[in-house]
């Protein structure tokens, strides 16, 4: 049998036109890095895309060589005889611009000046991440997708999707995710932004011969870290245990073992990821907001045709129930089928990515079905 | 096969538009989908039924009775269920009447709580009704508004509901529908079909 071990390798497509971003500035020779899983029907019918979230890839399942210790990121929901099985299903799932996976970002090389980007890259949004996205799907052959899936970030992503392309996606899922950023959700970001821009290795963005502005960016990602867990998990996890002690050393290192989880979270975090893209990236959620420029929020779905399911997670309080309950009420309003679940699980807004049967069980039901009754 | 869902079968038009509220894993939703063709929609508080509903593929909100029914438009759905769920909510009376602004017709279903055995249990015992139909304690029932079929009627009234047909019948009694001597008295269960009293604005 064919297992998720099979190795997948990242490709990478080069825009040909300028991508137009929102600030109304554009992105020259833009590259978008993407993997893809299973194979594209003759019709073109089975094409599921997956949006990431903030510090996600394109690396979504499977491994990429093989003594990859990191499978795929969703690796328990999609590939052969999985939630999203890949044996029927062709997966895409894309890096965001502006990322540092290997779609263009602050990190690559300015064409004008031939140096690296650093804070010279635009600012971009989401709906400039899903466009250049768009491009992708378009190169791939698919008119029409079968469902567009996403998480936090990724959730956003799927909301922007089927607002500007309305009638591109059979199906979307959106998880954990909201219409419009919450202030809480600006402020955390702001502290890891603050973090980062004061860390004087930091030097404007202008780091990459030099050291980088680490401490900055381990901070950032220790803040961010707790926000994608749960008062319970954390208490469930470490409670008050001591770090490899029994008694305590009235000092500021590490005492605790939640201290040693996040230190060595923020700098596990710092080996992948840049922190100019953590700039851009966390800037583009807090911009997000569907109801700008419209009279009220429920207009971003007046065209849209996808059938959709809202998915929240009940110890999730970045991205609370509350405000999936929005994005269902606006569905509704426009007379769009809706499904709603609260998937009750402990580990924060990062649930869905910790291995479990519920987020495989309602996913699958919900495409696998309509597939046997709708696509022909 | 679950005869109050048969029963409920028979009322309902093929192509027709479904609102199951307390839709619990969908069973019925999904014998209207195959047998009726009908365009179903469902609504449950608890994540575990609604996670089954959506593995049968049906389009279901984990939404609370009680609070969540004001963004249904009226008349917005041909028949709306209440199959065994009206005994469970905090306001039978608000539900109910939301019921029929969204359906144009509504069905409900409910044990009989002045069925023989159930007032025989409380003169006999003195405690609290411990049935076949009812097998809960009194303490952790979700059937927490009792009523009867004469209270239902009685409330219909009030509100000026129009009941458009009614049906009796013991669970067990799964072949035809019986035809039940002094339903308040020897039904276990009721059935009736009700749309608003004044209802001109829709056929």
């Amino acid at each position: 049998m064919e297992n998720s071990k099979s190795i997948v390798k990242t490709k990478y497509m080069g825009l040909k036109e300028k991508v137009k971003l929102e600030s109304g500035k554009t992105l020259p020779n833009a590259t978008i890095a993407y993997e893809t899983y299973g194979k594209l029907n003759k019709k073109k019918t089975n094409a599921i895309y997956i949006f990431h979230a903030l510090s996600g890839d394109a690396h979504v399942a499977g491994s990429n060589s093989k003594n990859d210790k990191n499978p795929g990121w969703w690796d328990y929901l999609i590939g052969p005889g999985k939630g999203i099985c890949t044996r029927k299903y062709f997966v895409i799932c894309a890096n965001v611009i502006g990322g540092c996976k290997g779609s263009t970002g602050p990190g690559s090389i300015n064409p004008k000046t031939k140096k690296t980007y650093g804070l010279k890259f635009p600012i971009i949004t989401v709906k400039d991440m899903v466009n250049a996205q768009k491009k992708l799907i378009d190169f791939l052959g698919v008119k029409k997708l079968l469902a567009v899936i996403g998480g936090s970030l990724g959730g956003m992503q799927v909301l922007e999707f089927i607002s500007s392309y309305p009638n591109s996606s059979h199906l979307a899922i959106t998880i954990g995710a909201a219409l419009k950023q919450p202030s809480q959700g600006i402020a955390f970001h702001e502290v890891g932004r603050q973090a980062i821009m004061r860390d004087p290795n930091w030097k404007n963005g202008s780091y990459y011969n030099n050291a980088f502005p680490n401490h900055g960016l381990s901070v950032a990602r220790m803040l961010s870290h707790i926000t994608y867990m749960s008062e319970k998990s954390l208490q469930n996890k470490f409670g008050r245990n001591l770090q490899d002690k029994k008694s305590l050393d009235y000092h500021f290192g590490i005492e605790f073992q939640v201290e040693s989880y996040l230190n060595y979270q923020g700098l596990s975090f710092i080996k992948r990821f840049d922190a100019n893209s953590y700039l851009l990236i966390t800037r583009a959620m807090d911009y997000f907001d569907l109801s700008r420029g419209r009279k009220s929020v429920d207009g971003a779905f007046k065209k849209t045709k996808s059938k959709c399911l809202v998915i929240s997670m009940s110890s999730d309080w970045l991205y609370p129930t509350k405000d999936s309950l929005e994005i269902v009420s606006a569905l509704r309003a426009n007379n769009i089928d809706t499904s709603f679940i609260e998937i009750d699980m402990p580990y924060g807004h990062d649930s869905f990515l910790i291995k479990n049967n519920k987020f495989p069980n309602a996913i699958r039901g919900f495409i696998d079905n309509y597939c046997k009754e709708e696509i022909k | 096969m679950r005869y109050d869902h048969l029963l409920i079968r028979r009322y309902i038009k093929p192509n027709s538009k479904v609102l199951d509220l307390g839709c619990g894993n969908g069973e019925l939703l999904l014998l209207l989908k195959r047998e009726r063709q009908a365009n179903v929609r469902g609504l449950d508080i608890k994540e575990n039924k609604v996670a089954k509903c959506l593995e049968k593929g049906l389009s279901v909100l984990q939404l609370d009775i009680n609070k969540d029914l004001h963004d249904y438009k009226d008349y917005s759905f041909d028949y709306v269920i209440l199959n065994d769920t009206l005994q469970t909510v905090y306001s039978p009376i608000k539900v109910l009447n939301e019921a029929v602004r969204i359906g144009k017709k509504v069905i409900v279903t409910f044990p009989n709580f002045a069925h023989y055995s159930v007032r025989f249990y409380l003169l006999l015992n003195g405690k609290m009704p411990k049935t076949k139909a009812l097998p809960y304690e009194w303490y952790n029932t979700p059937n927490i508004h009792f009523f009867t079929i004469k209270d239902f009627i009685e409330i219909s009234r009030k509100n000026k509901l129009k009941i458009i047909d009614k049906k009796f019948y013991n669970k067990k009694n799964s072949g035809g529908t019986p035809k039940v001597f002094h339903p308040n008295l020897f039904a276990k269960n009721a059935l009736f079909v009700m749309s608003k009293r004044y209802s001109g604005e829709h056929k």
